[in-house]
């Protein structure tokens, strides 16, 4: 029996397990994907927002602007990329320019810090490479982006290190409400917890009526991305958005928080909630906004297109509370700014089961998160000196991002195993440079089934049944 | 540590340099190799056809290697593999790491850049649809099949006809998988013509000339993939969809050198070749750094890329003792109609040797044209040619008496024959 069962190991569900393993409690998270973090956080536009978006009183205000605040230290304790490089959004005319000071005054009243309203002049000193018909912006100072995927790892990491017990390729098929606890039957078995936390993104209002009366539906929005080169990296600093409309903030241009540059999303409301697949005409439409705010991008640079899924609940806020059941709790509808918000609702998911009365005792020989760097971000002294201890740190793999057999090793082996190519590729990036695994590919996978102690063609890339190889040659 | 020459890679091209480094004076000779054995992507080429310029006879990819690696073994060059380096300053300090020796710096009185390239990937064209597993660049498909022994899928479709598209249709179909068609953006192949024989027309293989991939379906492995016919502006035509039930597809769309490392040393790049400029010295934008092979432009025959090689190691060994390759009295190549590039871009005239051969690629089919060199209006040399195509490296080769004749900048171009 566990004390609570977390459905979903998003940024918000890894957050939740994280949080709650600092106290004496039994955990387990479920989760339906291959690897942690494998839906909505892994496909997004990886940025912190400044919290001016959001309508006042709205739970995404107060929820984005508390998280947006808390990235600095959550990001340094994880050893999680992280930077506060500011967002801008631009306005080509006077309508435009309205609509700016309507955001700045809801910033102020979100209580958002370092806004303000800045010239043209000041804005082409801010982004030399901003289109010439921009006349001003609104500059956030304490907008910021981070990669999502290592953060929800690192928190799961941890979580496991301090007892929480993941259980991946386990979907949940039903949950049955009893008087003092809920059975959840899954694909692996049945699971029987006091408590659930339903963070299940785009399956939320799935989940729920599994139990409850239904009271939100989610919409699929699919939103469409190209990742460009680290060369093309620094043809913007800060987020540059455009106005918004009323499907989203519109089409960002975005360095990411590995110097790749992004642009997307578009937004497109759809009942497949799996359909990640993307179209020539949305990828156009994207370059042609994306080419409207930064000039010169050159899209031949382009190394990745893909999509992401939000969770639109028709509650137009983020859901997060007990539902009519009683013991099972609601973090649903966390579409953007849910990434910034991920630190604050975890803290108020939290809050949720303090209220029900239960008592939480700390664990008193909590473990903190590993500090980690990357190799190659160490001092020439430190390379030499990793080397010596373990000459796998030596062996390049991935030539593009330029890591190491070591780090490879070293992500297979992390309290939550990476068993897929795409998971290795998630914790330290072989075959997320340029040529996108065509060289590293194989390797990886040797090391994967080397490592694993499994046959190479048990190897798979991501998804439960996307095997590469499919048998060994006719000798 | 110090070495007169350190070449920067282990295929083809470098070992070439290296060898020629040293035949021409260099004592002190390193070859860098990132991979763990030498050969670079050859040794994944077990077909043949290799070496029938070099030495006159067809080998495999290994076997023709393998004779480089034994002719540098011959000498006393110094080898070190799985050696990754990370940069190379503008006075020739080359960084590196590998297991054995960990973080080491090493001083080159010359430098050769030969890195070679890598395949272009999904991303890189932008193919829209799902994201399954299934679908590999042709390069890698190879290395799985032909290095770690194992069969990458069934069916396949292929998109590119690119001599390594055209050689994995053959080998996917000796493996025993059904190879549906070799799909072609342009209207003509950009492989070899016998490649084209050997590989698809003796299996039954179709190529769809002016087709391309329009989507690609399968959320787990691939499952289906959507070719169309393209207009004349290579936009999808809609109607023309056909739609291939398969497990893989190989992508074969282009090769670009690999200057990541000549970037970071400030070496100037030509936008067309994707490689670094060079003179006929083989000698770069930053005196001492040289640089051959694929990692220049994309060669069609190994044959071709020693033959370049053995130049820029030349030239190399030629600068550590003399230093007497200054780029003060240069003319440029310019590209005239129907000419892609040329390698080099530039000649030295201070230091012309006994002949010179001009590497270029045309942009469309050509039928009876002649390939022109002249300096304004004034034409120095001229060279039939019965056919070209942009799939197939064109050569000329400029004697002496006729480089004496050039004074300043040319343009090479394609004129019809009257």
């Amino acid at each position: 029996m566990y004390d609570v069962l977390i459905i979903g190991a998003g940024i918000i569900g890894t957050g939740i397990a994280r949080e709650l393993s600092k106290y004496n409690l039994k955990i387990a998270v479920l989760e339906k994907d291959t690897d942690v973090s494998n839906g909505t956080t892994k496909a997004n536009s990886a940025i912190v927002h400044g919290g001016y978006d959001a309508k006042e009183g709205s739970l995404m205000a107060k929820y984005n602007v508390l998280g947006t605040s808390m990235y600095e230290d959550l990001c340094k304790e994880f050893s999680v990329p992280f930077k506060r490089n500011g967002s801008l959004v631009l306005a080509f005319n006077e309508d435009e320019l309205e609509h700016l000071n309507t955001l700045y005054n809801r910033g102020i009243n979100n209580k958002v810090p370092g806004l303000s309203i800045i010239s043209q002049e000041k804005l082409r000193e801010l982004e030399p490479n901003v289109d010439d018909g921009a006349i001003a912006a609104l500059h956030c100072s304490s907008a910021g982006i981070v990669s999502p995927w290592e953060l929800a790892e690192a928190l799961i990491d941890n979580a496991v290190e301090n007892g929480v017990e993941l259980f991946l390729n386990t979907e949940v098929k039903s949950i049955e409400k009893l008087d003092h606890m809920f059975n959840v039957t899954t694909t692996t078995g049945i699971f029987h917890g006091k408590y659930i936390f339903n963070c299940a993104g785009v399956y939320a209002d799935i989940i729920h009526n599994m139990v409850a009366p239904e009271s939100y539906k989610i919409k699929p929005r699919k939103g469409e991305y190209f990742v460009l080169d680290k060369n093309q990296g620094s043809r913007v600093f800060n987020t540059v958005f455009q106005c918004p409309s009323k499907l989203g903030k519109g089409i960002l241009v975005t360095p990411t928080a590995h110097g790749n540059l992004l642009v997307g999303p578009d937004a497109q409301d759809l009942d497949d909630r799996d359909d990640l697949s993307t179209a020539t005409d949305k990828l156009d439409y994207i370059k042609f906004k994306g080419s409207h705010s930064i000039k010169n991008i050159n899209f031949r640079e382009n190394i990745r297109t893909f999509a992401g899924m939000r969770a639109e609940s028709d509650r137009g806020d983020f859901i997060v509370e007990e539902s009519s059941v009683k013991g099972f709790f609601d973090i649903a509808g966390i579409k953007s700014p849910g990434l910034s918000a991920a630190p604050a609702i975890t803290l108020a998911a939290v809050d949720l089961l303090k209220n029900t009365g239960v008592n939480l005792v700390d664990k008193k020989d909590f473990i903190t998160p590993r500090k980690h760097t990357p190799f190659m971000h160490l001092s020439t002294e430190e390379k030499a000196k990793k080397i010596k201890e373990d000459n796998r740190f030596g062996r390049i793999i991935c030539r593009c991002e330029m890591i190491t057999e070591g780090e490879i090793i070293e992500a297979i082996n992390r309290p939550v195993k990476a068993v897929t190519l795409d998971a290795v590729k998630r914790r330290c990036r072989p075959g997320s440079g340029r040529c996108q695994g065509g060289f590293c590919g194989p390797r990886v996978q040797e090391i994967l089934s080397k490592e694993l102690n499994k046959d190479m063609k048990d190897i798979i890339l991501d998804k439960a049944n996307s095997y590469i190889l499919i048998e060994e040659l006719k000798k | 540590m110090k070495y007169d020459v350190v070449v920067i890679g282990g295929g083809p091209a470098g070992l070439a340099s290296a060898k020629s480094a040293y035949e021409n004076g260099a004592k002190k000779v390193l070859i860098l190799e990132r991979d763990k054995e030498l050969g670079g992507i050859l040794q994944q080429c077990i077909h043949n056809g290799f070496g029938l310029h070099k030495f006159k006879e067809e080998l495999t990819g290994p076997e023709y290697a393998q004779r480089y690696v034994e002719m540098v073994k011959g000498y006393p060059i110094e080898i070190k593999l799985e050696t990754m380096v990370l940069n190379i300053s503008q006075d020739r300090v080359i960084s590196m790491i590998n297991p054995i020796d960990g973080y080491q710096e090493v001083q080159a009185g010359a430098v050769i850049l030969a890195m070679g390239c890598r395949e272009r990937t999904r991303g890189a064209i932008a193919i829209p649809g799902e994201r399954p597993s299934g679908i590999f660049t042709a390069g890698a498909a190879q290395r799985y099949i032909n290095m770690e022994g194992y069969m990458v899928g069934k069916k396949a479709v292929i998109l590119g006809s690119g001599d390594i598209g055209l050689i994995m249709a053959r080998r996917l179909t000796l493996e025993g998988a059904k190879v549906e068609a070799v799909v072609e953006l342009m209207p003509f192949s950009g492989g070899l013509n016998r490649n084209i024989v050997q590989c698809l027309d003796d299996f039954g293989i179709p190529l769809l000339l002016s087709h391309t991939v329009v989507d690609i379906k399968g959320r787990d492995r691939l499952k289906k993939v959507v070719v169309a016919k393209v207009d004349e502006n290579r936009k999808p035509i809609p109607g023309t969809e056909i739609e291939y039930d398969c497990d893989t597809l190989l992508l074969s769309v282009g090769l670009i050198p690999e200057n990541d490392l000549s970037k970071e040393a400030g070496v100037n790049l030509d936008s067309r070749t994707n490689g670094p400029i060079v003179t006929d010295s083989m000698e770069t934008s930053i005196p001492g750094v040289f640089a051959c092979g694929n990692v220049v432009h994309v060669h069609d025959l190994v044959d071709f890329v020693s033959e370049e090689g053995e130049r820029a190691g030349k030239f190399a060994a030629c600068y550590v003792s003399a230093e007497n390759c200054k780029l003060e009295n240069v003319s440029n190549i310019k590209n005239g109609d129907g000419i892609v590039y040329t390698v080099p871009q530039m000649i030295n005239l201070d230091n012309l040797q006994n002949k010179l051969e001009i590497f270029m690629r045309v942009n469309n089919v050509y039928k009876n044209k002649k390939i022109v060199v002249r300096e304004g209006d004034n034409i120095i040399a001229s060279f039939k040619r019965v056919h070209l195509a942009p799939g197939e490296m064109e050569k000329i080769l400029l004697p002496e008496v006729l480089l004496k004749r050039i004074s300043k900048d040319i343009t090479i171009e394609l004129q019809e024959v009257i």
